[in-house]
């Protein structure tokens, strides 16, 4: 005879379908934490599939670190859940740590033992044996260029270099889900670079990556999706185009001659703004060569003399700045 | 598997890593030796003299008082050691590194237990540096076989018991200053107990408190010990009391602490 419940057991539905049975990678529903009256996540949601990188860009003190903090099990939520792989970090979060790297703010290294030390606590705290761990260890060091610095103590290094020896500690463990919060703050160009390059490579081996960033053009470089956290809430959510569409396209800026042309120039183009003083007039446009050279076409036609002429295309500075700036633009979402 | 299945071998782990930075930072230890020996050398040669006519009868001197002082000294050296515990363990929480270890599946105590068990180490050493000195100055032990290691398991006991309770100051410390001076009363705890003079010759109710503070039984423990006369079984009895309540306290207090912050 048929018996519904065994069969169930057996077969449970979610494992009987080919696609989407992977839980999502990170997963946050209506996330909320307050210090006192002080609101610092007002209801977020998060959803990262496996693999790619996903930034968390905002202003400081828009509870970047507070999210991050939750979904790595360091605090707990008000209310709201949040799961790692599936699992849910209050109640099961040894099985999220297992899963977990955490690279904070903070160097979060033992500053009394040597570069190749730090890495071998980690190793012997992931519970690996002795040549798995010294394995690891090594072949960290030789990514992330820290072989030379592998026997002196992290006092000696430079900010770059503790930044990755931060990065390589969380990495001992082979994470699934990587979380950096701001991994670049503080860093030269250079060392930014570096740390840039590294953090694709780990996407590209197929590790999620949750990094949170007051940086536009590190998450505009790096991410695959880009959430705006604004005091507590998340204004805007998309990937870099995506969010760039939200605001108003470029512009050309023309600066002309003679003054008696500008009326003129304004007139033939269309113009969105012009200056009598700066002698310039704005026209919407996106730089685009087409456009350009029928753009100089029309003025030469009509004789008005440009002394120069700049393209403005829209970055994320702009759209950064227009979501965390006007509160009417709370709560606008892409998708 | 559960977290604590590791918990012995995390533990072992993170005292590995306490060991390294005794040996990293061997100016803590030293620091922490200093104040019970140059006590040890101000009371035997300065005040030594005429204490020791007290205490010893007319004709005691400096030996007698060396004899009287030296388990005293002891258990300030072990109450100066654990100053060291609240230090370490504040500076941990200081660095980032202590929030890293929250996010490993790891047994979450063995953070504290490798303070603990690394500390004991430490006080061992110290009271073995400062029974050096002793000696070095006169003081000449009785103690059998037994009494030694009935003294070093008391010494574990007392000193297990005080670092739990130095490991809770530490984490409840804002900061590695206030986490120096909370500690600082029990280095003085055996100046109002029979350390230096006995209890009788204190007043009333200065004697009262002198008498059931747990350094008194501490340090009483350690002197039939060491003189090799036998142990009052009330002192012994006290010993165990308090070494319990205390480790209760520092235990409860710390992981409570601990899983707060």
């Amino acid at each position: 005879m048929f018996d519904l419940g065994l069969l169930l057991t057996l077969y449970p539905p979610a494992k009987r379908g080919t696609m989407n049975t992977e839980p999502l990678a990170i997963e946050a529903r209506n996330l909320r934490k307050s210090y006192g009256d002080d609101t610092v996540l007002d209801g977020i949601d998060i959803a990262v599939p496996r693999g790619g990188i996903y930034a968390l860009l905002g202003p400081n003190g828009a509870g970047k670190t507070t999210t991050v903090n939750i979904l790595s099990t360091l605090i707990d939520a008000d209310g709201g859940e949040a799961r790692i792989g599936g699992r849910d970090v209050s109640a099961e979060a040894d099985r999220v740590r297992e899963q977990i790297g955490v690279t904070g703010q903070f160097a979060a290294i033992d500053d009394l033992l040597t570069g190749t030390e730090n890495l071998r606590l980690m190793g012997r705290l992931h519970h690996l044996d002795r040549s798995e761990s010294r394995s690891r260890a090594e072949r960290l060091l030789e990514e992330f260029d820290l072989v030379d610095a592998a026997a002196r103590r992290p006092s000696t290094y430079s900010g770059g270099m503790r930044r990755r020896l931060d990065l390589a500690m969380s990495l001992m463990g082979d994470p699934r889900v990587i979380f950096l919060d701001e991994p670049t703050t503080g860093l030269d160009p250079r060392s930014r670079r570096t740390m840039w390059t590294i953090i694709r490579e780990l996407a590209a081996e197929g590790v999620t990556i949750f990094l949170t960033t007051q940086y536009l053009e590190e998450a505009d470089e790096l991410a695959d999706r880009i959430a705006v956290l604004d005091g507590g809430r998340i204004v805007a959510e998309g990937t870099a185009d995506e969010l760039k569409r939200l605001i108003p396209g470029g512009h050309l800026s023309l600066r002309l001659n003679r003054d008696d042309q500008i009326e003129a120039a304004a007139e033939l183009l269309g113009a969105t703004a012009t200056d009598p003083e700066q002698l310039t007039v704005q026209v919407p446009g996106d730089g685009s060569v087409d456009s350009l050279r029928s753009l100089i076409e029309r003025l030469d036609r009509a004789s008005i003399e440009v002394d120069e002429l700049t393209v403005h295309t829209p970055d994320l500075d702009d759209v950064f700045l227009a979501l965390t700036e006007r509160p009417e633009n709370r709560k606008e979402s892409v998708r | 598997m559960t977290t604590m299945t590791y918990a012995l071998p995390d533990s072992m782990t993170m005292l590995r890593r306490q060991l390294k930075h005794m040996l990293r930072y061997p100016s803590l230890t030293l620091q922490l030796l200093m104040m019970p020996i140059l006590f040890l050398l101000l009371f035997v040669y300065v005040f030594g003299g005429t204490l020791g006519d007290g205490i010893g009868g007319p004709s005691g001197g400096r030996s007698a008082y060396l004899d009287y002082v030296a388990p005293g000294i002891l258990l300030m050296t072990i109450a100066s050691a654990v100053m060291g515990t609240s230090i370490s363990v504040a500076m941990d929480m200081t660095e980032g590194i202590i929030d890293r270890f929250r996010t490993m599946a790891i047994a979450r105590v063995s953070v504290l237990t490798g303070h603990v068990l690394g500390s004991m180490v430490q006080i061992f050493i110290c009271t073995a540096a400062v029974l050096g000195v002793a000696i070095a100055v006169g003081y000449r032990p009785q103690a059998g076989v037994a009494d030694w290691l009935a003294l070093i398991g008391a010494f574990a006991l007392i000193a297990f018991a005080l670092t739990w309770l130095t490991v809770a100051a530490g984490i409840s410390a804002k900061s590695v200053e206030t986490a120096s001076n909370t500690p600082m009363p029990l280095v003085f705890l055996p100046f109002i107990g029979s350390g230096f003079v006995p209890t009788e010759s204190m007043p009333g109710w200065m004697q009262w408190f002198a008498d059931y503070q747990p350094f008194t039984p501490y340090i009483e423990v350690t002197r039939g010990l060491l003189s090799g006369t036998g142990v009052e079984q009330s002192d012994v009895v006290l010993t165990f009391a308090w070494s319990i309540a205390i480790a209760l306290f520092g235990y409860t207090a710390a992981r409570i602490k601990f899983n707060r912050r």
